[in-house]
């Protein structure tokens, strides 16, 4: 208690000196945590556009159907299947498709399209598919209408209660072809799934595939998706021989490793950053270091041990650092909700870069409490890496010698 | 037995090369209840010679025994521990800590002691009362004249319970008021309380005061002569 008084009461004797310090250590802490709240806004937003809305954190499949996703690879949706990954610890929810490419057709109109038959009530709790109906209505189990993605739907000139023919390859080289009602139209947030995607309810899918009773893959949602590496390892552990569990970054290496690159360039940036404030902060110890060599001499003799004079430095040195980044946290936390309540929006290249990984160019800061504490241990251990070397030259102290410094 | 022996001790600086005698083959007996100066020229060698009886510094050779304690043969860790326990210190200049008020400068050396709280505020409140300053107890160094800073000093250096204190030239830096109003505080807690003081200083106003004056010239002992009218008077 002593040292930390005594700690936090050195910080004050040169006012000037240590405020333009803690300064210094506050904004390049609002700037580390705008950054980075930004660039895992961005992660999110694209994890929640691309991920979360379609292709879900972690997919169960018949082993062969990642690499050729044709029909073949299909299998037998059985209640034991689906039981047993929904019993798999971590699992909060499971739903199944039967996904193939076809020509949509309207008129004069054709485009090629992801068509998926969904159990529209499980696919709705696990990617929110409900909320991207814009017009018309969501499926249910038993309709016989399809839904269409927004962008699809304008290139096909066509609208709810329109009629769409889909014409592709069913199960063992049949001929898919069927007439459909649109029920209803959606609107994703990713342009490239926006563009292709329609929807039917799988028995109307199996019905239209020659599938009865096949699935192509189980979507899986993770109770807290940051456990979704551990989740599919455990599936796999769970599951058949001839079944395979993919994770979202197996699935879409380009994203995840786009993600994983930006997230080191930022660290090198944040790196950069840190290390010029941390020059700083050197200085003025050093400083405070020179200025009171006869002080911490006279405290030696009177009987102060030199631990107890080396924790008062670093007392010193992490008090100046950690002020600085409490307050630049709490100038942050305004900030940030800001930027997230208003997020950047980007256009022209930018946006067209982002929009070939398939999603939009917006960019709302992600208020993830880790973004905080991460700024705050990093400059706890630049603090007690910075007061080494004053703790070093105390602790070799010599009296007399600093005495008369 | 005397509270400080100290046994041809010598410091020598370049032994190798060029040899200097800071002090040189000193022996001294200092008593109980002691007001003694060391007095000699500049570079004499009193002030390391007080280093050295203070664990300050290591002699070149010889010992220092205080109490029992070869203190030479101490590791720099037990003899921080020796100080804070049986020395007391007043220096010429940059005596206090700066950042803590008057009370806490006195106090302070009592919480490294591990002394308890109410055991430290009685003593604080009487050393304080000792010295004059008991309307200052809550005032920064910065805000007293250099003699109440001292006289904070000498407060702070009893409240360990020392054997002695050893003060280096304490009245370098005080105007005559200052230095005569410390010194007869000091020679009041020498008289009543039985406290050893051992000086280094140039200061006239020092040496009269002293009871035995030890002269040094280039680090030996010229004269260590007593008053035989003061000690008559302490008996």
């Amino acid at each position: 208690m002593m040292l930390l008084l005594l700690a936090w009461r050195n910080l004050w004797r040169n006012p000037n000196r240590s405020l333009i310090t803690m300064a210094s250590v506050w904004c390049a802490v609002v700037l580390a945590i705008a950054m980075s709240s930004l660039q895992k806004g961005v992660f999110d937003h694209l994890v929640a556009n691309v991920v979360s809305f379609y292709t879900g954190y972690v997919q169960v499949h018949r082993v062969g159907y990642h690499s050729e996703q044709t029909l073949e690879n299909s299998f037998l949706l059985t209640d034991s299947i689906q039981n047993a990954v929904l019993s798999s610890p971590g699992v909060a929810s499971v739903t199944p498709r039967l996904e193939a490419f076809a020509l949509a057709s309207t008129g004069e109109k054709t485009k090629g399209c992801l068509v998926t038959g969904i159990a529209p009530e499980s696919e709705d709790r696990v990617t929110r598919l409900r909320s991207k109906v814009v017009a018309g209505e969501y499926s249910g189990d038993s309709s016989q209408r399809i839904l269409i993605a927004e962008g699809l739907a304008g290139r096909l000139q066509t609208g709810v209660g329109d009629t769409v023919i889909l014409l592709g390859q069913g199960y063992y080289g049949a001929t898919a072809a069927g007439k459909y009602a649109v029920g209803g139209i959606l609107h994703f947030g990713s342009p490239d799934l926006n563009d292709q995607l329609v929807f039917l309810p799988l028995a109307l899918a199996q019905h239209w595939l020659d599938a009865p009773g096949l699935a192509t893959t189980l979507v899986v949602s993770p109770g807290r998706p940051a456990d979704t590496e551990a989740n599919a390892a455990l599936l796999r552990a769970a599951l058949p021989a001839d079944f395979e569990t993919l994770t979202w970054q197996e699935m879409m290496p380009d994203i995840y490793e786009h993600i994983q690159t930006d997230t080191a360039s930022g660290a090198i940036i944040l790196a950069v950053l840190y290390l010029l404030i941390s020059f700083g902060i050197f200085a003025t110890l050093l400083m405070m270091l020179a200025e009171r060599q006869r002080e911490f001499g006279m405290l030696v003799a009177l009987g102060m041990k030199k631990w107890q004079l080396a924790r008062m430095v670093m007392f010193e040195s992490v008090f100046i650092t950690l002020t600085g980044c409490l307050l630049g946290i709490l100038v942050s936390i305004p900030l940030v909700w800001w930027l997230n309540r208003h997020p950047i929006r980007f256009g022209g290249e930018i946006a067209e870069i982002y929009e070939r990984f398939g999603f939009e160019a917006v960019f709302p800061a992600s208020l993830a409490p880790s973004i905080f504490w991460n700024q705050a241990i990093a400059v706890l251990v630049i603090g007690l890496l910075l007061s080494s070397y004053p703790v070093i030259k105390v602790l070799y102290l010599k009296p007399v010698e600093a005495m008369q410094a | 037995m005397p509270v400080i022996d100290v046994h041809n001790v010598s410091k020598i600086y370049n032994p190798e090369t060029i040899p200097v005698y800071a002090v040189n083959n000193v022996h001294l007996h200092l008593e109980r209840g002691e007001f003694t100066a060391l007095v000699g020229p500049s570079g004499s060698g009193k002030t390391t010679l007080l280093n050295i009886i203070g664990g300050l510094d290591a002699p070149t050779e010889g010992q220092v025994v205080i109490n029992g304690t070869d203190i030479t043969r101490l590791t720099p860790n037990q003899l921080i521990q020796f100080r804070l326990h049986n020395i007391g210190f007043v220096f010429q200049s940059f005596n206090l800590i700066p950042v803590l008020t008057a009370r806490e400068n006195v106090e302070f050396i009592m919480l490294l002691q591990g002394a308890p709280k109410a055991e430290r505020e009685r003593r604080v409140n009487e050393l304080m009362a000792a010295v004059g300053l008991s309307d200052k107890m809550d005032v920064r160094p910065a805000q007293l004249s250099g003699g109440q800073q001292q006289r904070v000093a000498v407060a702070r250096a009893l409240a360990s319970k020392p054997q002695f204190i050893l003060a280096d030239e304490p009245t370098a830096n005080l105007d005559s008021h200052s230095a005569t109003n410390l010194l007869d505080m000091m020679a009041q807690l020498n008289r009543d309380e039985g406290m050893t003081f051992i000086f280094s200083t140039h200061d006239a106003r020092v040496i009269e005061r002293a009871r035995r004056v030890i002269t040094l010239v280039d680090g030996s002992i010229a004269s260590d002569t007593a008053s035989v009218d003061v000690a008559a008077g302490h008996k």
